[in-house]
């Protein structure tokens, strides 16, 4: 019974955390918040078996990823009432009512869909470093050497995007 | 008991979540943050149906999947500072440079 009373502990706290991402007018309490959604998805993530993911979501995205944000929400210093304002009324309305669809579409096919699976009788598949690496390094191996490129794009990109030009 | 749909649910919630937040905001920056939670939510349900059906392969795609957002964030907060530089705003509705 430990697993229900962490699985609700955890995904209310990540819910909240989430909404309020969202709905908070300042961006700097915004990406701290997302940071407890980070935290919370870890630890959910611990709950699953998936040991090393959990540490990269921690490690990449609470340690890198996040602290980018916060970096150049404080370099830009918007004025507050522009960071504020949300969208007008009826895009605000006609794009809550549209997720709000989506979510229960999504719930009536998970509902219908993932009775058949249930967590207790599967093989655990623990998600050790030991285990991922083997995995990364066989059968993942093409994948693992693409996503270099992926991130020298990124790299070149950025440094170009922010170069300054020459007049 | 805490079965498969109740994992799946609070990652569509999530998910729901972060598309009301790309749908209301119109700060650049916070339309960002919001594509970060509906990745979170992805790598959710991948998590998810790795335990259920007992296969790392879920977690890799995890693995692949953060990668991939670190480098979309590295860009896309560039492109925010240059927009925050050239044309003065963070307003998504007014940078309307490749309409015409």
């Amino acid at each position: 019974m430990a697993e229900t009373v962490f699985f609700y502990i955890f995904t209310s706290l990540m819910i909240a955390a989430a909404l309020l991402v969202v709905f908070h007018r300042q961006p700097v309490y915004s990406v701290l918040s997302l940071l407890v959604v980070m935290f919370c998805l870890a630890s959910l993530f611990v709950m699953l078996g998936a040991y090393f993911v959990a540490a990269l979501q921690i490690l990449l995205y609470a340690g890198a990823v996040l602290v980018l944000f916060l970096f150049v929400i404080m370099l830009l210093n918007l004025a507050p009432e522009a960071l504020a304002r949300m969208r007008i009324f009826t895009l605000r309305t006609i794009g809550t009512t549209a997720a709000l669809v989506l979510l229960c579409i999504l719930w009536t096919i998970v509902r219908a869909s993932g009775e058949r699976l249930s967590l207790s009788n599967a093989a655990p598949a623990d998600g050790t470093v030991e285990s991922i690496g083997r995995l990364l390094f066989t059968a993942y191996l093409l994948p693992f050497e693409l996503v270099s490129f992926i991130i020298l794009a990124a790299i070149v990109g950025a440094v170009t995007l922010a170069k300054q030009e020459k007049r | 008991m805490i079965t498969l749909t109740h994992y799946l649910m609070a990652s569509a919630l999530l998910f729901c979540i972060g598309l009301i937040g790309i749908l209301i905001r119109r700060n650049v920056l916070m339309i960002l943050l919001c594509i970060e939670l509906m990745f979170n939510a992805a790598n959710f349900a991948f998590i998810a149906y790795a335990r259920a059906l007992g296969d790392l392969g879920g977690q890799i795609i995890v693995f692949f999947t953060i990668i991939v957002a670190a480098a979309e964030v590295t860009v896309g907060l560039a492109i925010a500072i240059l927009l925050s530089r050239q044309v003065k705003t963070l307003n998504a509705d007014e940078v309307d440079l490749l309409k015409w």
